[in-house]
């Protein structure tokens, strides 16, 4: 698709295709909240800008869960009671999926650092880190990191 | 895998929230999350002066700008121009005067955001700088700048005193007496979502504005008088809110969408304030100046306590007086104290503008009363914890303003159970270990928190629940879901009573055209107040849908059919009737049931001041808590690090734990930013940390593993013995981390935040003072 070559990234998903879950706190790269993976790792859309897409892969929350059923990271937030008002959610879910896959089986110290760059206001971190923790568990245990990570939607970024 | 559509909810037990799911997957629209093709965007210019008369609006230039739609000023408002809860003192658009640096002098609409930008730089403001108040006490000297003109009491928004016994006698019979000067700063809400929505006047005239707020209802009648527009012809729609804790509770976007969608005449306007211009004009915590004295008998007993507060409101009311008045009736703590002068102030000045934040004046007032009775405990030599169990209050007894306790009170067993933790019991062995130019020590607080609105303004739910067509119980949601879970809790409410599983169940999220005026999302009411008139309705629906199935079983009485998932069984015929079935067979006046709650109010008043009454005091239900803080000081940088923290409540009876210990955790970190890291400069009325880089709130590495452990003790009056959770747990952590700062180090701040600056600065000053 075209955009102007100024356009931030998250201006282009949000406004241009419609899809929303990234969201955006602070323009300024300081919540995390605007997070995505590019290439499979995780970036601030609101600090990128579009041409910076050109011929990469880009996952947006949208695409986490793979024809309708949950990731296990998601599946770990909604039992461990690791959402409150969402805001954090989708780049807290990204940022997760970003750990996990540099990191399958990560300490409690290893998930609060990997999150470390998305603020969150409502939780206290607590339940994130618990979610986390435990979904590390479940893909270790069912092997299937990669698997998820090859289910992605992505979105193909052109010109 | 979780399968929780199946699930029939059960009061007390973890059901997940039914709104994890739409926001974990992104779906999940905010009221920021709204566009269209043909959207304008609006956009305010601040003042950027903080006292000055308006000598002219120049629009031109913006107004020339291709791709600026309009540029409003208060000429374009035609109501009242007046927003505010109690006083209506905030203008939309500022007229005549500017009173702090974000006030909003223009509003302006635009095609793009880029034009929008440069549009709102192109306004300028001519006006004459007006001599500035920036100290709430400085403001209530003679000489000082009027902020409110046709204020009849000065910069005095409003003022108290609660009194009991004789203060000054008592004094003379104590053993030990402190005092003290506090000053604890603003706090910043630090909401991700910032304020923000999306509004278009409709073709029939309704003007329909979805927007990120607290107070659906309360925002339609400012709106109406504000812009001069039919009540009735606005529209309120709240989506989930990315977080408020009260900022969003009052002004914030919804007149300011609704004028610039009247403006456009049927194009759909958006506002979306950045985060600069939320640190610029948003309200925050009110700072306080507090001057405490305590003072003890040697056997522990609290005996005489003076206080005196004064509540910085900033320009305008915007709930100031009521924040006053809860931290007055909350100053002296959950203690029965028989001699007690408690006076606060709320002063105007032209600082930014100070509102509601969760905890809503008392997290200032327990900061320092917990740090007094940790000061005279320490001279009497006795225990922090002994001394607030001695001194504690009990259901039936009488508090510090000589009212009777007819709520429950648990606030013995949060201390017993604090006193049985191995936190309490071997802190000794643990701060022994502490290593090379570490000092650890650990701080008890006890925390209250009344809930509601108190005995004058009405706290009241009113609830609807529908059976659909498609056999489904549409839930009418009235107070506003900003992330505390409550719309889950309705459900689970509902589900319960009516023995229906989640995928029976649906919700419809606060609407002034669709549900029921139910009050605000404060005030720690929205499960208890709610919650209640939600039992009432769908125990009615229950009834009715019974007694009319018995004629489907021809069974002989209401007892003999009973809800199950999706239908009705008959129980001694063994029929069963889809709820779909029986939706069709009965009369839609027959499907809706409404239930109606008013919280009960206190019936003794510790004061004959009526504006003090109408402003909240006094309470009838309150919370209770413990708290204990475990840090870890280093000597050499004077960082303060949190190394375990126990929180033990009394709300009453728990409907759903994980939610519980949702508002807990997170209570307690927004407690420990305020206690250590949060700190919003500002200087002359002007906010100098005005982003997430220079205004430090908690990350996920800035905590250790929180315990939350409830004492449910029920409280007859609430849902299934539910009260308050959402505010309680903000109170505690500042006392408890300087508690045990002092009992790591032997200092105290008394200036928050407790930067590693500020400790170092104490530990090098108590060196300095010991050689």
């Amino acid at each position: 698709m075209d955009s102007s070559p100024d356009r931030r990234v998250v201006d282009l998903l949000r406004e241009d295709l419609n899809l929303t879950g990234t969201k955006e706190g602070c323009g300024e790269g300081e919540c995390g909240v605007c997070t995505i993976l590019v290439d499979g790792e995780s970036r601030l859309s609101c600090l990128m800008l579009v041409p910076q897409l050109e011929g990469r892969k880009v996952t947006t929350i949208e695409g986490v869960a793979a024809e309708g059923k949950l990731h296990p990271i998601q599946e770990a937030f909604v039992e461990f009671g690791a959402v409150q008002c969402g805001f954090c959610t989708p780049g807290m879910v990204l940022a997760s999926v970003d750990l996990l896959q540099k990191n399958p089986n990560p300490s409690r110290a290893e998930i609060r650092e990997g999150i470390s760059g998305n603020l969150c206001r409502c939780t206290g971190y607590q339940k994130i880190v618990d979610a986390v923790e435990a979904a590390g568990h479940k893909m270790k245990k069912e092997n299937k990191g990669l698997i998820y990570q090859s289910v992605y939607n992505c979105i193909d970024a052109e010109d | 895998m979780i399968m929780t559509d199946k699930e029939i909810p059960k009061i007390g037990k973890i059901m997940p929230r039914q709104d994890a799911f739409g926001k974990v997957t992104g779906q999940e629209k905010y009221a920021v999350d709204y566009y269209a093709r043909d959207l304008l965007w609006a956009g305010v210019k601040r003042a950027g002066v903080s006292h000055a008369l308006v000598k002219g609006i120049e629009t031109r230039a913006a107004q020339a700008l291709p791709g600026v739609i309009k540029v409003l000023t208060y000429k374009d408002v035609s109501g009242t121009n007046r927003q505010g809860v109690i006083r209506k003192d905030q203008p939309v658009l500022v007229k005549e005067k500017v009173r702090h640096c974000g006030d909003p002098i223009a509003l302006v609409l635009a095609q793009d955001i880029e034009t929008l930008k440069r549009a709102i730089d192109l306004v300028t403001l001519h006006y004459e700088p007006l001599p500035a108040v920036f100290d709430p006490e400085e403001a209530l000297k003679e000489s000082a700048p009027i902020v409110q003109e046709d204020n009849p009491q000065g910069n005095i928004l409003l003022k108290g005193t609660l009194e009991t016994g004789h203060v000054d006698l008592a004094f003379k019979e104590c053993d030990a007496v402190v005092e003290a000067c506090f000053k604890v700063p603003y706090q910043e809400h630090a909401y991700l979502e910032t304020e923000g929505g999306y509004a278009v006047l409709k073709e029939d005239g309704v003007l329909e504005i979805i927007v990120s707020t607290q107070t659906p209802f309360r925002d339609r009648s400012e709106v109406a008088e504000a812009l001069g527009w039919d009540q009735e012809k606005v529209r309120i729609i709240v989506p989930y809110c990315g977080g408020a804790f009260g900022g969003k509770d009052g002004v914030s976007a919804q007149t300011l969408l609704g004028l610039a969608a009247i403006q456009c005449a049927g194009v759909p306007v958006k506002m979306w304030w950045s985060r600069e211009e939320s640190f610029l004009a948003s309200s925050k915590r009110h700072p306080c100046h507090l001057y405490y004295r305590l003072g003890a008998k040697s056997d522990g007993t609290l005996h005489s306590l003076t206080a005196s507060i004064y509540y910085d409101t900033g320009p305008y009311d915007h709930l100031g007086g009521a924040i006053m008045a809860l931290g007055l009736e909350h100053a002296g703590g959950p203690y029965h104290i028989p001699n007690v002068r408690l006076q606060a102030w709320s002063v105007y000045t032209n600082n930014p503008l100070s509102g509601a934040f969760r905890g809503f004046g008392v997290p200032q007032v327990t900061a320092v009363m917990e740090q007094m009775v940790d000061m005279v405990t320490a001279k009497l030599g006795l225990s922090p914890l002994e001394i607030r169990l001695q001194n504690g209050v009990k259901k039936g007894e009488k508090n510090s303003l000589g009212m009777c306790l007819t709520g429950s009170v648990g606030l013995e067993e949060c201390l017993v159970k604090v006193r049985e933790h191995p936190l309490w019991k071997e802190k000794e062995k643990w701060k022994s270990v502490a290593g090379p130019f570490k000092k650890r020590g650990v701080g008890v607080a006890s925390v209250m928190h009344g809930m509601g609105y108190g005995p004058i303004v009405p706290d009241y739910g009113n609830a609807k629940i529908e059976l659909t067509d498609e056999g489904k119980f549409r839930v009418f949601s009235g107070v506003v879901d900003m992330g505390q879970g409550n719309a889950s809790t309705y459900l689970q409410i509902v589900g319960h009573i009516l023995n229906q599983d989640y995928s029976h169940l649906e919700l419809v999220l606060p609407d002034t055209a669709r549900t029921l005026p139910s009050g605000s999302a404060s005030a720690s009411r929205t499960t208890y107040t709610f919650g209640n008139a939600l039992i009432e309705a769908a125990q009615s629906l229950k009834d009715r849908l019974l007694k009319r199935s018995k004629d489907l079983f021809m069974a002989d009485g209401k007892e003999e059919t009973a809800l199950i998932p999706g239908g009705i069984r008959g129980l001694s015929k063994n029929g069963e009737i889809s709820l779909s079935e029986l939706a069709r067979f009965l009369d839609p006046s027959e499907k809706v049931a409404t239930g109606y709650f008013r919280a009960p109010v206190a019936k003794e008043f510790p004061t004959e001041d009526q504006a003090l009454r109408l402003h909240g005091i006094p309470h009838t239900i309150f919370s209770y808590g413990a708290h204990l803080a475990c840090v870890e000081v280093d000597e050499l940088t004077g960082e303060v690090e949190v190394k375990g923290y126990l929180a033990v409540s009394d709300c009453g009876r728990v409907i759903n734990p994980q939610l519980f210990e949702q508002q807990i955790q997170g209570g307690i970190v927004q407690g420990l930013g305020y206690a250590l890291c949060e700190e919003l400069i500002v200087q002359k009325g002007e906010v100098r940390t005005k982003s997430l880089t220079t205004y430090i709130i908690p990350t996920s590495l800035d905590l250790p593993d929180l315990e939350s452990i409830p004492v449910e003790i029920e409280e007859p009056s609430g849902p299934f013995g539910l009260k308050g959770a959402g505010e309680i747990a903000i109170d505690g952590p500042l006392p408890a981390v300087a508690n045990a700062l002092a009992d790591a180090c032997g200092i105290r701040i008394f200036r928050s935040p407790m930067t590693g600056e500020r400790v170092l600065k104490a530990l090098e000053e108590k060196k300095e003072s010991k050689s």
